[in-house]
Order: C-alpha cells, then structure tokens, then sequence
C-alpha cells in the first residue's frame, strides 16, 4: 500500500511539473513564467522529500530545504526585477 | 522501502493517505495554472492548491520519521518555511503584473502608484 502511495505521489508531482514547464514555454505573459518557475521549485522539493522518504535518508531533507530557500530568492529577485527594473538599488 | 513495509498498519495508512492528497493536491494545482484564462486567476492555483499538496507530502514525511522515533525538525522547517513564503512571493508577482498592466478579464489594471 505504501509503495503505491509514494510511486502515485511521485508521479502526479512529476506530472505537475510537466505542466509548469508547458505554462513555463508557452507564457503568454513574462509574470506567467516567473509563476510556472515558482510552481516548478515548490514541485521539486516535494520530489525530493519523496526521495528522501523512499530512501529513508536524511540528507535529502538539507537540499529541499537549499532549493526552497533558494527558490524564494529568486522568485523575489525576478518579481522585483519586472517590477522595478532592477534587483538592488 | 523495506522498512517502510515493516511499520504498523496506521501508520502505514495514515503515510499512504498523506502521500495520495499531498500528490492530487500538487497536480490539481498545475491543472488550474494550465488551464485558468488569465493571470491573476493562474495565480490562485499554485498558491494555495500546491502549498496544500507538499503539506500532504511533508505530513507523510513527518510521520514517516516519527514512526521511528525521531523528531522531524527539518520537515516542520521546510513546511515552516515555504508556508511562509508562498504569499510573499505571490503577493510580489500579482503587484509586478499590475505595474506591468498584465490583461485581466475583470477590466484593466487600476493605475498603480510606484511604491512597487
């Protein structure tokens, strides 16, 4: 039952990420893709929780935990990049 | 693998259960970023329908680390912190769309100040 439980989640996160990268090529607008990047990091770090869980490994946990800190970052940097024009006055 | 198949039933359902809705939840939520008609709609989904979805993962994380008796500190981190950052990011994006006037099927934009 488990085993079905994480590959079931492991493929409709994979499936999700499918889909940003379609909004991710197709936009039409440059937020849109900005929003299919911030969709896409969040995806991944449940990848890898999923990961960690199938492998029963605790290192995982120290790179979701990088990619969602780093994800922030630059959702941010590129927001304020379209908003304003520049990251840091 | 094997030692997840070792632990007791509830544990493994309540594991199984948090993986099923943690995964509709992340696909529902790419669904409606495909599929809205406009951006501000687009928004919606991710922000709250994919927040949802690794919450469901990271529970079944949780519950996976405390079946063996540790804690879980860097599952409640992660769920901590991307909980908190979800809409401050979405926040920042739905106020560069109105500075950049992105169309809406609600009517344009109101004019914006530069305050950003």
């Amino acid at each position: 039952m488990i085993g079905w439980a994480l590959d079931f989640a492991t493929a409709a996160v994979g499936l999700a990420m499918l889909l940003c990268v379609w909004r991710l090529l197709r936009g039409p607008e440059a937020t849109d893709r900005v929003l299919a990047l911030d969709t896409m990091y969040v995806n991944v770090v449940a990848l890898v929780v999923l990961l960690g869980i199938r492998q029963g490994s605790d290192l995982f946990f120290e790179a979701a935990l990088l990619i969602a800190l780093l994800g922030f970052a630059g959702t941010v940097a590129l927001a304020r990049y379209l908003s304003r024009g520049d990251i840091i006055e | 693998m094997e030692t997840l198949q070792q632990l007791h039933g509830a544990w493994q359902a309540v594991i199984a259960l948090a993986l099923v809705v943690g995964g509709v939840f992340a696909l529902v939520g790419a669904i409606g970023m495909l599929r809205f008609p406009d951006f501000y709609m687009r928004l919606h989904a991710p922000t709250k329908a994919t927040t949802l979805g690794i919450g469901g993962v990271l529970v079944a994380s949780l519950c996976v680390n405390w079946s063996r008796g540790g804690f879980g500190l860097h599952e409640l981190l992660i769920t901590l912190f991307l909980f908190v950052t979800a809409p401050v990011s979405a926040n920042l994006l739905a106020k560069a769309a109105l500075h950049l006037r992105v169309p809406s099927r609600a009517g344009d934009a109101p004019p914006t100040d530069d305050r950003g």
